[in-house]
């Protein structure tokens, strides 16, 4: 008997060989899971909304005055000017549940009935609003007077909707096939290996594989392997030339966490829980994320308190690690004299902290950086962070979205934009082929591997 | 009983009492909860510098100004006027006097060890006026943008009612209007204020004190990632 998963997959199965990947037919949609009835649905997503709710979270939900100055932050209210795109709005029906259920006075508004009983119909409309038109960039989160960081609140109303079976079709699908499988995009162990293989044949390049013992433990993100490969083989150039004692490992190379994207707390500790354990099991002192912006925050800000303890190994994104080695000039490269800019990913800049780590990667190769405004901390987000990206229906508004990004980058007039997330580069080549633009979005780490400067040479 | 009399006495006992208490039940409720310690490694050890949140949020970035600047600033308006209004009019400070005597068996310079002086009536009746504009103007933004509208709810439209109501009232007995006898507006002004003490901590007035907590919550857990604050 197949698991529903499975099932999932084989009626809807992914398409893995498109630019961007998804469902091979989005027209045929699944946004409900499960057989909860209404009134279950509600009650386990509002059990899952405030099953991990502490002191911080209830403040917020405490604080919010209605000023509606978050809308000024949220790049989907900023293109269409719809109201319902208010990035506390988006919250609606949790903080009604809050009120009613379980905040300080929660008796005082049942009794009065001063906040009306969540609806099932509520939920399913919200799936627009917390999946399609949210990226958790938390953008909103720096404009809030009261200091609420909304996009935290977005992500554990996300749990609640995950549990209440009311995930968008792709997104549910390619976390659950990740679940399953290890990866989202179909970059199993035995497909990683593959591509290992033929990646080291063909750039004649050594990629270690499963060492027993390694200093240095890569990951990379599935986007990477299927559609980016090139960030493998940069990743390798990178290391070989620094000469660390580095491996990737078939038991832990996944970076992606679609369980923290859709929802799935349990979900998302089981992938961050392989790259801890791969890390443990060959000793490594410090791991390496790929270019990804959540992958950042799954592991480098979430991971240890999924572990339960503090991580014993040091997490890097590939741009700090790439900064660190120039800094101690491990890491020569050359200098390339172009114009660049730099787009931001919001989970490793923004929200992540590592905002000027891969500007100092830009100074050494030389370029001239174009500054976007805004840029760094209040960045616009490209449009396809969160799991946006995946949702087919969500795509006339992320083009829309999009092109925010395209005028900030145009009026720059740097000859190529730059950035360190794989999701973000795949977000600017569907909207790069949308709009047919001239701008490709490159790679940081490519950049650098492409310009190192061997010892013979 | 007059009017006066009721506002003065009984109904004062219990807006204060009911404001204590409810606070003190909502915080309580709030910041007793419990909170998860952090494992991963701080990129910034010390982590308490994100508690200039609690300024530094005080006005929005640049690049966010151009949509919020309206709001900042009649939001400024009302609250500075509304707080000078409250702690630096005469008649104001003779009544905490009173109910500090009253409660404490001390005037305010015997228990904080200081008294600040007042300001004009001239001065406070211009920026009781300048409040209330204030007042109105947020209220006509709240109705006619969409953001705002579209979020607003009950506890909005009614704390901004309560809030208005002891300025209104209290420039009302101060010009004496209406041929209604003082002390029926002056019961009425106390009352409107004791409104304002009885809501406040049930609806949205409690950001008065949860802005600090969310502010440096915020300021802590980003600070230690070195997030943008």
């Amino acid at each position: 008997m197949s698991t529903p998963g499975q099932d999932i997959d084989q009626k809807f199965p992914l398409e893995l060989n498109e630019p961007r990947f998804s469902v091979k037919d989005p027209k045929i949609r699944f946004d409900m899971q499960g057989d909860l009835s209404d009134e279950q649905r509600v009650a386990v997503a509002m059990r899952n909304f405030v099953k991990d709710f502490g002191r911080t979270a209830a403040i917020y939900m405490e604080s919010c005055i209605h000023c509606g100055m978050c809308a000024e932050a949220c790049h989907f209210h900023e293109v269409t000017q719809d109201p319902r795109y208010t990035p506390i709005w988006k919250l609606e029906p949790f903080k009604q549940a809050y009120k009613r259920e379980y905040g300080p006075f929660a008796l005082f508004f049942r009794m009065l009935n001063l906040k009306p009983k969540v609806t099932h119909e509520q939920l399913a409309e919200w799936q627009h609003l917390l999946y399609d038109s949210c990226t958790v960039c938390g953008r909103c989160s720096l404009m809030c007077p009261m200091g609420i960081d909304i996009a935290t609140l977005i992500s554990q109303a996300r749990h609640g909707m995950f549990h209440a079976g009311l995930v968008p079709h792709e997104l549910y699908a390619v976390a659950e096939r990740a679940k399953r499988e290890g990866s989202p995009l179909g970059a199993t162990p035995k497909v990683f290996e593959d591509r290992i293989d033929w990646l080291a044949d063909d750039h004649e390049i050594d990629i270690p594989l499963d060492k027993d013992k390694a200093d240095v433990l890569c990951t990379m993100s599935s986007i990477e392997i299927m559609k980016y490969p090139d960030s493998v083989v940069a990743t390798a150039r990178v290391m070989n030339h620094l000469g660390v004692d580095w491996t990737f490992r078939t038991d832990g190379y996944e970076a992606t966490n679609f369980g923290l994207l859709s929802g799935n707390a349990a979900w998302q500790k089981q992938m961050t829980m392989k790259l801890i354990d791969a890390a443990v099991a060959c000793g490594a002192k410090t791991l390496i994320l790929p270019e990804c912006g959540h992958a950042y925050q799954a592991l480098r800000w979430m991971g240890a308190n999924m572990y339960g303890k503090p991580l014993p190994f040091r997490v890097l994104h590939m741009a700090e690690f790439l900064a660190e080695n120039i800094r101690d000039k491990r890491l020569r490269v050359k200098k390339t004299g172009k114009s660049v800019t730099f787009h931001d990913p919001c989970q490793v800049a923004r929200r992540g902290g590592a905002i000027e780590a891969p500007r100092e990667v830009l100074a050494a190769l030389g370029m001239e950086l174009r500054e976007m405004f805004p840029t760094k901390g209040t960045n616009w987000c490209c449009g396809g962070g969160g799991g946006v990206v995946a949702i087919h229906r969500a795509d006339n508004l992320r083009h829309k979205v999009f092109q925010i990004k395209m005028d900030q980058i145009e009026k720059t007039g740097a000859e190529i934009p730059v950035t360190s997330c794989a999701n973000c580069r795949q977000t600017f080549d569907d909207g790069q082929a949308h709009f047919k633009w001239d701008k490709t979005m490159h790679s940081l780490l490519e950049l650098v591997a492409d310009n190192l400067v061997e010892d013979d040479a | 009983m007059t009017l006066l009399d009721f506002a003065r006495g009984p109904a004062l006992q219990w807006s204060v009492s009911i404001f204590v208490f409810g606070l003190l039940w909502r915080l309580v409720g709030v910041f007793f909860l419990r909170t998860k310690v952090d494992l991963s490694a701080p990129r910034n050890p010390a982590t308490w510098k994100g508690l200039r949140l609690i300024v530094l949020r005080s006005w929005p970035r640049k690049e966010f100004l151009g949509g919020t600047a309206f709001g900042e600033v009649m939001g400024y308006t009302f609250h500075l006027g509304f707080l000078v209004t409250l702690f630096f009019y005469v008649p104001h400070l003779l009544f905490f006097e009173s109910v500090f005597e009253g409660l404490f068996g001390t005037d305010l310079e015997g228990l904080l060890g200081f008294r600040w002086p007042a300001l004009p009536t001239a001065a406070i009746t211009f920026l009781s006026a300048i409040s209330i504009a204030a007042l109105l103007a947020v209220l006509v933004h709240r109705i006619t943008n969409p953001v705002k509208r579209l979020i607003s709810n009950f506890d909005d439209y009614f704390s901004w009612l309560l809030t208005v109501a002891p300025l209104a009232t209290g420039m009302l007995a101060y010009a004496h209007a209406g041929g209604v006898r003082y002390e029926t507006l002056l019961g009425a002004h106390i009352l409107s204020a004791e409104a304002l003490l009885v809501w406040f901590p049930f609806g949205k007035l409690i950001h008065a004190f949860t802005i600090f907590a969310a502010r440096g919550a915020t300021g802590l857990i980003f600070e230690r990632k070195g997030a943008s604050l």
